[in-house]
């Protein structure tokens, strides 16, 4: 066993995910069987070989292409607000945070 | 059958007045009506929009002005692509009346072309899929075949086309999204490199790995859709500044000589007989057109599933912790902020998503990082370095698109790993960034499609085009 229901119950928890007892069990079961299917690439030594975060070439890469920090006008304010869950005035509003 | 439209045509009856934009919208809405039902490909309709600028078109028709590339085009879109003011869910029920404040490059690039946007298509939840049975809005049927799957995750962008609800649409790749479902529905369907095509306003899954591309009923109507959504967008650092050619004006010229690379390992354990025969019958087609052929070796072809799921979990657990119930979609309420966070997230989501975010979280949390996220990014750069050492000895590769035809609704849905392991043949040009098509070559018993895949090397979009034009040209399709 790759993983345990305590694994589960932490990743879940570092994910802010709430999940059922069923859900859970179902997880645990099935992403014990995809690592053990992901544990293949241990048969391959990649010693000296560097991670590849992203495929682009140096030249055409995020860091080379950065455009020029403008101001652009961009008047959406209100439908943004309008897609809130729950707002007051111009603030996104959530359950209490801080204790008094 | 209805009748086919490709973009030549509706340009044609257009420019000659025997019919207007307007009534062609209003056509494929009462096609739509007919069919939709059925297929659940379109979840939401933009008719007022697609109205506005019908009229716009036929307002230049009118004034006898030149029409734009794509004139009065009715389109779908992917519903993970940004609309503005118009509902995009990404399949989801987090995001179930969620209304973009704006649009998509890609969408944006469209209009100005004078596509008419009909509306939105249904898909995996997050693009996370391979069948479309990942909805939250129910699953889509393949309009070949309508007790089968039409592959996923962009299935609904699909289905839209094959069944003529739309002349041509958007979908999203990330290991095989659109290219699977176009292979299981019968027609072409393209990822473009890494870069080509913006992301801006796609809701993003895996960003190094996520890509826009068409969807059409003809290479060379996909050919135009591509020309049009390519290339530099200020909003998308990584969209490159590679100038964009005129992919349609590279097609039609002789493909006799031209390389192909038959990878060895794309046709191992695994893959249907029926595909395996109707794909041998492809690759003779490029033979008669006077290709070279040539097996090579692309060794680490057999690790791409597991790198794959490695990346894309990664990618999509940190992509998806916005959806907090803070600022838009679903909240379940709950007295503590971070309560209200999990029981949002945890109401949601869907089975698909919340596997992959637990594994991507998993993978990347400390203890694992190094022996799953760095050693799938180190195989990851093995898998790139196949393709540009393949791509230095042949001009192309041709592939299956998926191992398996279509399959039935509910067949596999019990077994994510089962269902990872058929994007085996798609997965790998994703890791690589390279452009691939799926165009259409035969169908099983005459009516299961098989789609063959063909990868180009980065910004080679042109030679891929012409090479699956020309197969098409050839009679692929009915091998």
């Amino acid at each position: 066993m790759r993983i345990s229901r305590e694994d589960v119950e932490k990743v879940a928890e570092l994910a802010n995910l709430e999940l059922s007892e069923a859900e859970l069990e179902m997880y645990r079961t099935q992403i014990d069987e995809i690592l053990e299917y992901i544990g293949k690439l241990n048969e391959l030594d990649t010693t000296g070989v560097e991670p590849m975060a992203q495929v682009l070439a140096d030249e055409e890469s995020a860091d080379a292409t950065l455009r020029e920090d403008d101001i652009v006008r961009c008047d959406v304010a209100a439908e943004i607000l309008e897609q809130a869950p729950d707002r007051e005035a111009s603030y996104f509003r959530v359950p209490k945070v801080i204790e008094r | 059958m209805n009748a086919a439209w490709t973009i030549d045509g509706v340009r044609e009856a257009l420019g000659t007045k025997k019919i207007s934009a307007r009534e062609l919208a209003s056509d494929f809405y009462k096609r739509i009506a007919e069919r939709n039902q059925e297929l659940n490909a379109y979840l939401t309709l933009s008719e007022e929009r697609a109205y506005l600028q019908a009229d716009r078109i036929d307002g230049l028709v009118a004034a006898g002005k030149v029409l734009p590339p794509l004139a009065g085009v009715p389109i779908a879109i992917k519903d993970v692509i940004s609309t503005r003011g118009v509902r995009t869910t990404c399949g989801s029920k987090i995001l179930e009346n969620y209304i973009p404040p704006y649009d998509a490059t890609a969408v944006e690039r469209l209009e100005a072309a004078g596509a008419v946007m009909l509306g939105k298509t249904n898909c995996d939840e997050f693009a996370m899929g391979s069948s479309t049975e990942n909805s939250a809005y129910g699953p889509v049927r393949n309009p070949e075949s309508t007790d089968r799957v039409p592959g996923g995750s962009s299935g609904g962008s699909a289905a839209a086309v094959a069944a003529g609800l739309a002349v041509a649409s958007l979908g999203t790749d990330t290991g095989g999204s659109i290219r699977q479902p176009g292979s299981f529905c019968g027609i072409p369907a393209m990822m473009g490199s890494y870069g080509r095509v913006s992301r801006y306003g796609l809701i993003a899954f895996a960003s190094s790995l996520d890509r826009i591309g068409p969807f059409a009923t003809s290479t060379r109507d996909v050919a135009a859709v591509m020309g049009v959504i390519a290339g530099r967008d200020t909003n998308d650092s990584t969209s490159t500044t590679a100038p964009v050619p005129d992919y349609r004006a590279a097609m039609g010229k002789p493909v006799k000589g031209l390389r192909i690379g038959i990878p060895k390992e794309y046709f191992g354990a695994g893959m249907d007989e029926g595909v395996r025969k109707k794909i041998e019958a492809g690759i003779a087609v490029f033979e008669k057109l006077g290709c070279e052929l040539r097996e090579i070796h692309m060794a680490h072809t057999d690790y791409a599933i597991a790198t794959y799921y490695i990346i894309a979990t990664a990618e999509a657990s940190s992509n998806l912790a916005r959806y907090d119930g803070v600022r838009y979609g679903l909240r379940v309420e709950a007295d503590s902020l971070l309560a209200m966070y999990r029981k949002t997230r945890g109401a949601g989501f869907g089975a698909e998503v919340k596997r992959r975010i637990v594994l991507g979280t998993y993978v990347l949390s400390a203890g694992y990082y190094d022996a799953f996220y760095l050693k799938g990014q180190r195989v990851r750069a093995l898998i790139a370095q196949d393709f540009r050492e393949a791509f230095s000895k042949v001009d192309v590769l041709v592939t299956p698109t998926s191992p398996v035809p279509p399959f039935l609704l509910g067949e596999r849905t019990s077994d994510p790993l089962q269902m990872y392991l058929a994007d085996i043949y798609t997965v790998t040009g994703s890791l690589a960034g390279v452009p691939g098509i799926s165009v259409p070559c035969g169908k099983i018993c005459g009516k299961l499609p098989v789609g063959l895949q063909i990868f180009g090397p980065a910004f080679g979009e042109a030679r891929v085009l012409l090479l699956a034009d020309a197969f098409e040209q050839a009679g692929g399709a009915s091998v």
